[in-house]
């Protein structure tokens, strides 16, 4: 590894995202959960709804101030290391950003404050409706995030503006309806939903190994898994693989995820396992499943799938046809006035103009794409193919971590069901030795995702090594330091006190509306009870 | 989608210059507080009770506060990309700091009280400081470079090119913005704590608040005879399209001295925000002595909105002016978003705005009242 800007910038954005991505998913499924349990307190009145709520609430906030310190980079980061990137599609990508913070930010961050601060200043239903604006702000904050990179994935609804050398809007409501965003927002916060379950069902498995707080752990429990249940099973299958036929690249990554490397008849087969080889274009002691990869691809039986090599041959012509543009704009721009413009030169650009971001591929290995040699295009159509090792590993690794989330939730549903919750040691065990899974399915989808876009920022618009700043090394060396030492200083923190605070388990707690006078005791009238 | 074109381009590019300044007005006034509570922290509380007094005053709000950063952030980046490609690259290391510095600000808040040892929150103290501190500095840094103009260039292809350094950011000038970000900061932190805390806190925080409306006072003075004696102005020399496509280098540019000064000769009534920020900061010095604390802080507001208006009125239709390149400076005309995207984010922000302000007003007026010993021994979740 070379440690030019390039690189070095998205490393940082890549160590500086991850772990942002480690507190997201559980802020956005604990939040949920606390509304529901919440719920259950002011229908049902009963105060154990109250301490559980408390109990994971305190949990929550320490999860969710690392959230919120580590997003504050995030949202500066991309003017900071990727300022071509920023003055080039920030018309379109900086809008759901500012609309994050209007609509999901100031919500989340305002309520949060009253749900930590306001048990005792709110009325029951009062601080529920803050709970409840908590949830709802997280989650979309996560919709909006995921309309912004949905657009990065496949940049619809926008033009590139030859005065103002950036892409532009042309109808926002195809950015919004994105069906790539669409369909990464749904996986994305399943997932959320499931490390939550995962979470609480973990701690409260500890507890009952523990033989300690037993009435909390258990309803904790049964509510973890109901939602866990239904969390995996559409986290699997509602995986973002709707979007991999959107466009050419995501069909790339559909191929490398597969170790697809050749074009085969419809409907294709699923590679089980195997050890993709990037030197010998080939996928050694491949375990094929008939059919199976065209129905999950394709929904179809006909729809044929193409390979990694047909589509780096689609490429290179891409390429071909993006420096025709790439030309044709420099005319363009040399042109005093647009009316001095050759005619020939736009009739050019509006035929090839959709190819240019190909040509700007070339800017790895010259400065001016024109004056780049066939070896030099050849290697450029290559680099279109993202390392298929890693996304093919990822990616299984994920979805094994999926199947077995479902079948974990759907046995401790079941046990709830039956009211056999801690009566055997194994399955609870087994619940708390499974706490890491799901952030390590998290990371390594982010992986699948962010890195298998690779190399593009936006995809066929803008090329990750035509996106940087202009820096010194010596600074992105410094950033990268100082956000290594100080995030894993955070999280040494973080995990102690989350550590420390699952030890002290839920603590008593007072009712204010039943605090110390004996009529308290008599029993309460459960109307609003299911 | 015609509907942007109910609103002139050239209208939207001013609507949202101005909401450029409501949304840095908005930070400073709603997180000023905050940061300038944080830089109090060590001083104004003594004892440990003390010093969880402070951070209570802000415990409940600081986190919605603080996305008024956040918003800045990702609306300047919708409405004016170059403006934030070019700040944040070329202000990188800068930057750096105050991200630095601030995501250590809610792991303060959050995780200060949750150990008892004293080394543990002497140590969150310090970070806290440092929290409200770095970035009340650098940001006046900051605005002090941009009114001197920014050495950063445009190549054709509108690829920035940044040629100073960090180092050159800490210029004289910058300092002494920065100096009186830190003091107009802390003059409104101290406000909000003399409403919101009674006895000992109260009392220094009164006493600090003095000193430091005091210091805005000068600063502001100095900072303006500063502009006037040293800092050269720019000025538009060609004719520029108020409503053509946003292309920085379609212009030529020349530096002038005294040019910063030109719209209040042309438009007096801009005064109103200078003079707003001095008699804000002069009503501050007798609301402290009136004991009027509502009013107190409603007046350091008043002085925060007349010193940053002043700052954007002196350099309209700058917002970015170029050293290296004059030419390519940023303004108004030339740095915005499309006309599409200025008016579905005004549309947007005239949805959401209100509704921010007033779920916000209702959070405040639920948590109305000073913070007391009760707040902090009382409930379990008070940091």
């Amino acid at each position: 590894m070379e440690f030019d800007i390039v690189t070095l910038s998205r490393l940082q954005f890549a160590l500086t995202a991850l772990y942002h991505f480690l507190f997201v998913p559980l802020t956005l499924g604990l939040s949920v959960l606390l509304a529901a349990m919440e719920t259950v307190y002011v229908m049902t009145g009963r105060p154990i709804w109250r301490q559980m709520t408390k109990f994971w609430g305190t949990l929550f906030g320490i999860n969710f101030v690392l959230g919120v310190a580590t997003g504050i980079v995030m949202e500066f980061q991309f003017g900071m290391n990727w300022s071509y990137y920023s003055h080039y599609v920030g018309d379109i990508f900086g809008a759901p950003l500012a609309i994050e913070g209007l609509m999901a930010f100031f919500l989340e961050a305002t309520f949060v404050g009253l749900f930590f601060f306001g048990w005792d200043k709110m009325s029951k239903v009062g601080h529920l409706f803050a709970t409840y604006c908590v949830a709802i702000g997280s989650n979309f904050s996560a919709l909006w995030i995921l309309i912004a990179n949905g657009w990065m994935q496949h940049p619809v609804g926008a033009q590139f503006n030859p005065d103002t050398m950036r892409m532009e809007v042309i109808d926002f409501f195809e950015v919004l309806f994105n069906p790539v965003a669409q369909a990464r927002f749904v996986h994305t916060v399943s997932a959320g939903y499931l490390t939550a379950s995962v979470f609480v069902l973990g701690v409260s498995a500890w507890y009952l190994l523990k033989g300690c707080h037993i009435a909390i752990a258990k309803r904790s429990m049964t509510i973890a898994a109901s939602f866990g249940l239904l969390a995996s099973i559409s986290a699997v299958i509602l995986g973002d693989e709707g979007g991999y036929l959107a466009t050419e690249h995501q069909k790339m990554k559909l191929a490398a995820i597969e170790g697809m490397w050749e074009t085969e008849p419809a409907p294709a087969s699923f590679t089980l396992i195997g050890i993709p080889d990037m030197e010998a274009r080939t996928t050694h002691y491949a375990v094929h499943i008939p059919w199976v990869m065209g129905l999950i691809g394709t929904r179809s039986l006909t729809t044929v799938i193409p390979g990694i090599s047909e589509l780096e041959a689609h490429a290179e012509t891409r390429i071909r046809s993006g420096l025709l543009a790439y030309d044709a704009l420099q005319e363009y721009r040399a042109a005093p006035t647009r009316e001095a413009v050759p005619p020939e030169a736009i009739e050019i650009f509006e035929r090839h103009g959709d190819d240019l971001g190909y040509a700007l591929l070339l800017m790895k290995y010259v400065d001016d794409p024109r004056r780049a040699s066939e070896e030099q295009i050849r290697a450029a159509a290559w680099d279109t193919v993202p390392h298929v090792p890693t996304l093919f590993w990822s990616f299984r690794i994920m979805v094994a971590i999926g199947f077995f989330n479902v079948a974990l939730m759907g046995f401790f549903v079941v046990l709830a069901a039956r009211r056999k919750l801690g009566i055997s040691r194994w399955p609870l065990k087994i619940a708390v030795a499974s706490l890491a899974l799901p952030w390590i399915a998290a990371e390594l989808g982010w992986i699948t995702a962010e890195f298998g876009r690779q190399p593009w920022a936006i995809e066929g618009v803008l090329p990750t090594v035509a996106a940087v700043s202009d820096m010194t090394v010596t600074s992105l060396l410094i950033t990268i330091a100082g956000f290594t030492l100080l995030y894993t200083v955070l999280i040494v923190i973080e995990m102690r006190l989350m550590l420390a605070a699952i030890r002290k388990g839920p603590q008593p707690d007072h009712d204010p509306e039943m605090p110390l006078a004996p009529k308290a005791l008599a029993p309460r009238n459960p109307v609003a009870a299911e | 989608m015609i509907l942007h074109t109910l609103l002139d381009y050239d209208t939207l590019r001013v609507i949202w210059w101005l909401l450029l300044g409501v949304l840095l007005i908005g930070f400073a006034v709603m997180d000023g507080f905050d940061l300038g509570v944080g830089m109090l922290l060590p001083f104004a509380g003594k004892t440990d009770l003390e010093r969880r007094i402070v951070i209570n005053t802000i415990g409940p709000v600081w986190e919605g506060n603080q996305v008024w950063l956040i918003l800045g952030g990702g609306a300047i980046f919708a409405a004016w990309p170059p403006l934030y490609a070019v700040s944040f690259s070329g202000f990188y290391l800068a930057m750096f700091a105050i991200l630095a510095a601030l995501i250590l600000r809610p792991v303060g808040f959050k995780y200060r009280s949750k150990r008892e040892s004293a080394t543990w929150r002497r140590n969150w103290d310090r970070a806290l400081f440092i929290g409200g501190f770095v970035p009340a500095l650098i940001f006046g840094v900051a605005v002090g470079n941009v009114l001197q103009g920014v050495p950063f260039r445009l190549g054709s292809d509108l690829r920035i090119f940044y040629d100073g350094t960090f180092f050159g950011l800490l210029n004289p000038f910058a300092l002494l913005c920065g100096l009186l970000s830190v003091a107009m900061l802390t003059m409104h932190g101290a406000n909000w704590l003399v409403l919101k805390s009674s006895g000992e806190v109260a009392g220094r925080a009164r006493r600090f608040g003095t000193i430091a409306t005091l210091a805005t006072i000068t600063l502001y003075a100095l900072g303006g005879i500063a502009l006037w004696l040293f800092v050269d102005g720019y000025r538009i020399t060609s004719a520029i399209s108020t409503t053509g496509p946003s292309n920085p280098l379609a212009k030529t540019v020349d530096v002038s001295a005294g040019a910063w000064f030109a719209n209040y000769a042309a438009h007096p009534w801009m005064i109103a925000a200078p003079v707003l920020g001095f008699l804000g900061a002069v009503l501050v010095l007798w609301g402290l002595r009136a004991r009027r604390e509502v009013a107190t802080l409603l007046f350091s507001k008043l002085s925060i909105f007349g010193i940053i208006a002043s700052v954007g009125l002196s350099m309209f239709p700058f917002i970015l002016p170029s050293t290296a390149q004059p030419g390519a400076s940023l303004t108004v005309w030339d740095a915005s978003s499309s006309h599409m995207t200025l008016f579905i984010m005004l549309v947007v922000t005239v949805i959401f705005l209100p509704l921010i302000v007033a779920y916000t007003a209702w959070a405040y007026k639920l948590l109305w009242g000073k913070v007391d010993e009760d707040d902090i021994t009382g409930g379990g979740h008070a940091y």
